[in-house]
């Protein structure tokens, strides 16, 4: 890369003794991407900018707010009513959250769908799931902010889960709370981690994106980029398409944020949390529902919580577990099948994980549960050694070439 | 793109689905309310009725204490009313000078003055039941203003073989139907300024707009915030479409 494109003096002079415009040149601007990517590509870049939404919000919230018990929900409520635009910080905030899991759910099932785990993405795919993990603690610990009554409970409930650690179990749960029930200290700990967490987030999105960088983006057809003629430069193409998708994305939320703030809330988080009245019902935040009703599948707490972070673990393997070397499910047509009624099993645990654990979904979350790891375990390699895939395109700008000639 | 949009669909079900089940079950008077859909905004005067509501009945037992006097300029109270609202309570201050501490009148600045000075007098006061405060209480209750309308204007007799705990009243809506609060509105309790008749469900609805406005203060803000900026997106959205269209019309892709 000569420094020939930086016309400017300035830019030359610092891009001599920094290459910091060469690095976004190479990057954003002439980055090879292949030509055919679909609508389903939009959602990490989506991603990337609702983090950046999620942490502007938060700083100038985190200005406003007290990490005291005693002052916790009123200063939530002072953001809401006295702060100037205060409501808009905050529910740009609370509804984002929902947003960022709904995209990255999204990127999550689109990676599933055309093979981006497998080589040579597997480190991508790796940081990924990490990236999972981090925004599932940022988001737990966020809920618990505002000191309502959801806040409480669920801190309670899901803290208690490290209780079913044999022998230390209750020691560890004493010391992730700073005491011996939630109270203050959990409140300032979870505060100062929810914090730091996007930054490692905001991280691991940086080195996501490095290693993505290094092995190029996937496809829809999964097959490699045999040469210039498969790509086209990021910048302008995948520029507009992106900011395409962050303007259809943005109507969107602020649907959300502005006419329906509390759609995806808890009514009881606007009752301050009361440590002697349990809500009837415990639930957590709707992206956390799959999860939950995993952990409730299970009349064993000690397995349920191993089973439940199993079912995020799992996806770091995946990658081994599918023999097929074909990537994208467009030509196997088997796992095409499987991927949906994949899909269909993790929203019936998320609508299990919403309902009490008592008789029918009880029953409907246990073969959920089951099918879950069945479809990683079992059904993935499996499919792989004896699922035919249809015959692969030469290369991606072969079915074009081809439609042309018709 | 035609995936795309059947993906949202179905998504936007599978959330809307579990909200419209759990409302069902409450069996609730749906009203139509001034403020809802986009469109939507508060009836001044019908806050101010139940602002009335709110004063001469509720207040006795109900506090709202993350409400200001100054916030009822909203409702389109003058200062000079204001203050004369607010200056009806007793607030304690200081210490002055002296170290003491002394009661003055309150000012447009203090939050509503609460019934009782504490929880625990408060429940010595209604049989070991606490009122709740009722800032939040529109947002805070699956339903929202619906299930409150139906709650004020659910108190019935108890049906034949229903044995109520002492001190207890039976209301349709109220979870588990046993509530301590007795029936707080009836026609007429109050007369009107404005020679709205006073009948239960009129008095019901003017209450819960007032407390809708007090969970929801910035609503007319928010919705047409909301209004100028969707409108401002979706023509920016389709510039941007109409661009990408330019930008890669000379591409074959797949």
């Amino acid at each position: 890369m000569s420094a020939s494109v930086h016309s400017h003096r300035v830019v030359r002079w610092i891009n001599d003794r920094l290459p910091i415009f060469t690095m976004v040149h190479h990057s954003a601007v002439e980055y090879p991407t292949p030509k055919n990517l679909n609508y389903w590509w939009n959602f990490g870049s989506l991603a990337g900018f609702i983090l950046a939404v999620m942490i502007l919000t938060g700083i100038f919230l985190a200005m406003n707010y007290t990490a005291h018990t005693s002052y916790a929900f009123e200063s939530v409520e002072r953001i809401m009513r006295d702060v100037n635009y205060g409501w808009l910080l905050r529910y740009l905030h609370m509804n984002g959250a929902s947003m960022f899991f709904l995209i990255v759910y999204i990127h999550i099932f689109r990676g599933l769908y055309y093979g981006s785990y497998k080589s040579p993405r597997e480190v991508l795919w790796w940081i990924g799931v990490l990236i999972f993990l981090t925004m599932m603690a940022t988001a737990f610990m966020g809920y618990v902010l505002p000191w309502g009554q959801m806040s409480f409970w669920g801190a309670t409930v899901i803290t208690n889960l490290f209780s079913a650690v044999p022998w230390v179990g209750q020691d560890v749960v004493t010391w992730l709370w700073g005491g011996f029930s939630v109270d203050n200290p959990t409140l300032n700990r979870f505060f100062a981690l929810h914090y730091l967490l996007p930054f490692m987030i905001l991280f691991f999105v940086v080195v996501h994106v490095w290693a993505l960088h290094t092995v190029k983006s996937n496809n829809p057809l999964g097959i490699d980029v045999r040469g210039s003629q498969d790509t086209i430069p990021f910048h302008p193409y995948y520029t507009i398409k992106d900011l395409y998708g962050i303007g259809l994305f943005l109507i969107l939320y602020l649907f959300f944020v502005f006419f329906a703030p509390n759609f995806f809330g808890e009514p009881d988080n606007y009752i301050p949390a009361n440590p002697m009245v349990t809500p009837p019902h415990i639930v957590p935040e709707w992206y956390f529902l799959p999860f939950y009703a995993i952990l409730r599948a299970v009349p064993d707490k000690l397995f349920g919580v191993v089973l439940m972070f199993s079912a995020i673990f799992i996806l770091f393997i995946l990658p081994w577990l599918d023999r097929s070397i074909v990537r994208s499910a467009h030509f196997r047509p088997i796992y095409k099948q499987l991927f949906w009624i994949f899909l269909l099993d993790c929203l019936v645990l998320g609508w299990i994980g919403a309902k009490p654990p008592e008789g029918a979904y009880l029953m409907i979350g246990r073969v959920a549960t089951i099918y879950y790891f069945v479809h990683f375990l079992i059904l993935t390699p499996l499919v792989g050694i004896f699922e035919k895939p249809r015959s692969l395109p030469e290369s991606i700008c072969t079915p074009v070439v081809k439609a042309a000639k018709l | 793109m035609r995936r795309l949009f059947v993906f949202f669909l179905v998504a936007a079900l599978w959330l809307a689905v579990p909200a419209i089940a759990s409302s069902e079950n409450l069996r609730l008077e749906i009203q139509s309310w001034s403020w809802q859909g986009m469109f939507g905004r508060y009836d001044k005067a019908q806050l101010r009725r139940g602002f009335q509501v709110y004063s001469e009945v509720c207040a006795n037992c109900h506090g709202l204490r993350l409400v200001a006097y100054r916030n009822l300029e909203d409702l389109g109270f003058t200062e000079e009313e204001i203050k004369r609202i607010a200056a009806e309570k007793e607030v304690q201050d200081g210490p002055n000078e002296q170290g003491e501490m002394f009661t003055r009148f309150a000012r447009p600045s203090d939050r509503f003055v609460s019934p009782y000075v504490n929880d625990q007098a408060a429940r010595v006061a209604n049989h070991g039941a606490l009122p709740p405060d009722l800032s939040l209480m529109a947002k805070a209750r699956a339903g929202g203003p619906d299930y409150l309308y139906s709650l004020l204007t659910g108190y019935e007799d108890p049906p034949s073989g229903v044995i109520l705990t002492p001190g207890m009243n039976y209301n349709k809506v109220f979870p588990g139907h046993q509530i301590a609060m007795p029936q707080p509105l009836f026609e007429d309790m109050v007369t009107y300024d404005d020679s709205t008749s006073a009948a239960l469900p009129q008095l019901a609805q003017d209450v819960t707009a007032f407390l809708n406005w007090t969970a929801e203060p910035e609503l007319e803000g928010r919705h047409a915030l909301g209004l100028k900026t969707l409108a401002f997106l979706v023509l920016l959205t389709g510039l941007l479409y109409a661009l990408k269209r330019q930008i890669w019309s000379g591409v074959q892709h797949g």
